[in-house]
């Protein structure tokens, strides 16, 4: 297992190189220049251009970025004078990744036991309800909840802030909106391999052995119906946790999902270069976790990767 | 009968499907002796699988039970609660499954799956009862039981995964076992096995068994009694002898052609002609009467009842009806009756 997972964070590696290599060839692609303003003399452009490294060959560019970011190093943005890119990511990050995990915590949760409930109670009304609940929930943009919910619980119930960063209850409408995708996402993959379960030969030898509907489920159709579902949790967590920008812009929240944006309309080069490194970083790391996770659920794959 | 332990009395199964009601099960009566085994036999949706299944209550959800009674202990299962099935359930009634390969669940240790019954229905530690699973692996046949609890159900072959369901099934020493063709999946020299098992841990377990299965040769190793089902019926029933050696009912005679003998001296398997009949809508007469070469006018027209031919043995033909002709029995048939009367000479005399 050791070995195993050494072995995935050297591809891991590999691939980040690849990315960051990649990422830094096409932004050089991008029409314009980071200090294209034509109110600024040429002269002046130059000089901006000197202190940035941008009058270097492509190649050496290359070099000097990739040294950096082997140091830690991912420059300095061209937007804000004088402030890191790690810094930059690090102010804004913490809202997002907060929001992402509660609202993947929420989303996933809700949607196994509302799957699971649909495919227990099959065919009947409270499998309709679910069902129609999955579909609003996938078709409708997660703006859209984000304004209703602010519209009913915050002002006219006053029950949350509108638009706020100020601790946890200001956080709970946003996490909602957000979680709304991955729910029905997860509800609709899990009633489907709940009924698929449910219908085995092994469900029929456990209600043999004397246990209730609920004793069944619990014991052995959750576990055996998580198993899909751990692979599409992956994807769905790395797009949670940097954020949504539309969201984050409803609740005026300080998230990264702004910053993105933001940096790629200002041809910011080292901020987009950290950003989607970072997103790198954290797929790679999120594959490598469900990976993990499938081994711990499933005894049978387990056992073939420690052969291997 | 005092020594009767289960008795099913007039039982009626629907399926309501989309063309409308299946008739299933009609009119199926039998007991079932303390300690004997008793075999179903029939060909595939005659209604077998079903029949045990209202014994443990598991039957699917579009079922209907139109009339009838299972009267076990006194009390009738089919009108029990579903709290007092799961209490029954695993307990004091168990079932082998037919396939081993998906009967146990891939993601749970095996010690835990064959301690669970004796969790759910004694108040005994999770130590002691997975002590005891130990000792039922070891009983069916699971020799390295110790190491082998945190194994997974992958890490078994077919034969031992059924000796692990089998372990199930015994573990709370239930009184009714009921397996549902539990040799069909498995290769010849494991279906020995696996039958040699199940009746040595009869014996010392001391308990019942329904035995269902598409093969006649499989009872004939395992049954007391066998009863023949065609169409959701019974159709014929007697001692393992009397079904063999001196059956009555055309389709029994069918199905003992069909089965190989070291005395078959011909190279074309026997099959019988034609189709089961569609239970949808089932025919007014004998159910096997188009199949049947020795079919008369009135089995067509009306159902045959059961014609008792001993006090262990009865068929539902009208060739055992006083005025029906005598016919001339087939080759196999003839050879097996001649087999039956050398053996009983003297009773019958």
């Amino acid at each position: 297992m050791v070995k195993y997972i050494l072995k995935r964070i050297g591809f891991l590696l590999l691939t980040l190189f690849l990315v960051a290599s990649i990422t830094f060839f096409l932004m050089k692609l991008l029409p314009g220049t980071p200090f294209n303003n034509p109110k600024i003399p040429a002269a002046q452009q130059a000089i901006l251009a000197k202190q940035y490294g941008l009058d270097l060959p492509l190649w050496q560019q290359y070099v000097n970025y990739m040294v950096g970011i082997v140091h830690g190093n991912f420059g300095e943005s061209y937007q804000f004078a004088g402030q890191t890119v790690s810094y930059l990511i690090s102010t804004r990050i913490g809202p997002s990744l907060q929001l992402g995990v509660q609202a993947m915590i929420v989303g996933t949760l809700l949607g196994i036991l509302l799957g699971a409930i649909a495919a227990i109670r099959k065919n009947t009304w409270v499998d309709a309800v679910a069902t129609i609940f999955a579909i609003i929930g996938r078709s409708i943009p997660n703006f859209v909840f984000a304004a209703l919910l602010q519209f009913w619980l915050a002002y006219k119930m006053n029950l949350f802030p509108i638009a706020l960063w100020d601790g946890f209850s200001s956080s709970i409408l946003p996490t909602l909106a957000l979680a709304m995708a991955p729910l029905a996402n997860t509800a609709r993959f899990m009633r489907t391999e709940m009924v698929d379960v449910l219908n085995s030969d092994y469900i029929e030898l456990a209600k043999s052995k004397g246990e209730s509907q609920w004793q069944v489920v619990a014991k052995h159709a959750m576990r055996n119906s998580m198993i899909p579902i751990v692979t599409i949790i992956g994807p769905m967590a790395v797009d949670l946790m940097l954020g949504s920008l539309v969201v984050e812009n409803v609740f005026a929240i300080p998230g990264i999902g702004q910053q993105f944006v933001q940096s790629i309309t200002t041809n910011d080069y080292p901020v987009i270069m950290g950003l989607t490194i970072l997103y790198s970083v954290m797929l790679t790391v999120v594959i490598l976790v469900v990976d993990v996770l499938y081994g711990i659920i499933d005894p049978r794959i387990r056992l073939s990767g420690e052969g291997n | 009968m005092t020594d009767t332990i289960l008795s099913v009395k007039d039982l009626q199964i629907d399926f309501k499907t989309f063309a409308g009601p299946v008739h299933a099960i009609r009119d199926v009566s039998f007991d079932l002796k303390r300690g004997e085994t008793l075999a179903i036999v029939g060909e595939s949706g005659s209604g077998k699988s079903v029949t045990v299944r209202s014994i443990m209550g598991l039957l699917a959800n579009n079922s209907k039970i139109v009339t009838g009674e299972i009267m076990y202990n006194g009390a009738d299962i089919l009108k029990k609660t579903k709290r007092q099935l799961n209490a029954m359930r695993g307990n004091d009634v168990a079932m082998i499954f037919q396939d081993p390969m998906t009967s146990l669940d891939p993601t749970m240790p095996i010690g835990k799956q064959v301690a669970e019954p004796l969790l759910l229905h004694t108040k005994i530690s999770k130590k002691k009862a997975l002590a005891e699973a130990v000792r039922v692996l070891k009983l069916v046949g699971i020799q390295d039981a110790e190491e082998r609890l945190k194994d997974y159900p992958h890490q078994f072959s077919g034969g031992q995964r059924q000796r692990i369901v089998i372990a199930i099934a015994i573990i709370n020493h239930p009184q009714i076992l009921l397996a549902d063709e539990p040799t069909t999946a498995l290769d010849v020299t494991i279906q020995a096995q696996i039958i040699h098992l199940l009746k040595e841990i009869q014996q010392k377990i001391d308990t019942s068994i329904i035995f269902i299965t598409h093969d006649l040769g499989v009872v004939a190793g395992i049954a007391d009694r066998v009863a023949v089902m065609y169409a959701g019926k019974i159709i014929e029933y007697g001692t393992v002898d009397e079904i063999f050696y001196n059956a009555q009912h055309p389709y029994t005679w069918g199905l003992l052609e069909a089965m190989p003998t070291l005395e078959t001296d011909t190279d074309r398997l026997y099959a019988i002609p034609g189709t089961p009949p569609d239970l949808l809508d089932p025919p007014k007469g004998d159910a096997f009467a188009p199949r049947n070469p020795f079919a008369m006018q009135i089995d067509l027209e009306q159902q045959p009842p059961f014609f008792q031919v001993s006090p262990t043995h009865a068929a539902a033909t009208w060739l055992l009806y006083p005025g029906a002709p005598k016919v001339e029995l087939p080759p196999e048939i003839k050879r097996r009756r001649e087999i039956w009367n050398s053996k009983y000479a003297t009773k019958e005399a």
